[in-house]
């Protein structure tokens, strides 16, 4: 399930999975206007992920896609030692 | 599991000097980190003037499917047994390959409904807007 990241000094971090790269290739100015997000919809595939954790003890490298097959409840939250 | 940006790092201090002596061992489910909010961005939750997420929740399937979503602004508070009734309900739901559904207000034991023809129009004899809170 999880694999384990050497926990070195760099900040590691993860990222949305099998995504299309949103960095272009060409060197010209990037439009302000972004382009409408595909927000998530109930009934269709949540988007997958890689991102670093700590769990229980260690520090670990969660997949989303490695969670097929159970029930998850992923919940977003502004920060640590926030108060609510 | 949980994700916010703040780093792995943060996330076993906050763990190891305030919520574990909250919640007995510590918080059970693996805490991500988001750093820069590229999932939240992804999940249309990540709030890019403040750069932190707000308080979405998901709850996702065996299949991967999201069934259902809610999303906070920070200063309000989640209600838990309200995320484990519906997650209650959609394995209900998942069991029986959708010949049972729940109605406003279902909770584990109250009664479901077996949507077909007979049930056209006939709601109201078996479900009463009683049923609809606790």
């Amino acid at each position: 399930m999880a694999d384990k990241p050497a926990a070195g000094c760099a900040r590691p971090t993860g990222g949305p999975v099998g995504e299309d790269p949103v960095e272009s290739q060409n060197q010209e100015p990037t439009p302000i206007l972004r382009e409408g997000h595909n927000m998530i919809k109930v009934g269709k595939p949540a988007p997958d992920f890689v991102a670093p954790a700590y769990h229980k003890g260690e520090f670990t490298e969660e997949k989303l896609s490695d969670h097929l097959g159970k029930w998850v409840v992923l919940c977003f939250y502004p920060g640590d030692f926030t108060f609510v | 599991m949980s994700m916010s940006v703040d780093s792995m790092f943060v996330h076993k201090m906050w763990n190891d000097h305030e919520l574990s002596k909250m919640v007995d061992g510590g918080i059970p489910y693996p805490m991500l980190s988001d750093a820069g909010g590229k999932v939240g961005e992804v999940y249309g939750i990540y709030d890019e003037d403040a750069g932190v997420e707000t308080r979405g929740r998901f709850i996702i399937d065996p299949d991967g499917i999201v069934q259902g979503y809610e999303v906070l602004t920070p200063p309000v508070g989640r209600n838990v047994s309200e995320t484990l009734r519906q997650v209650q309900a959609f394995q209900l739901v998942r069991e029986t390959k959708g010949a049972e559904a729940t109605p406003s207000g279902w909770k584990p034991g109250k009664m479901t409904l077996k949507p077909g023809p007979d049930l056209v129009g006939k709601v109201w004899e078996v479900w009463t807007t009683d049923m609809a809170s606790d």
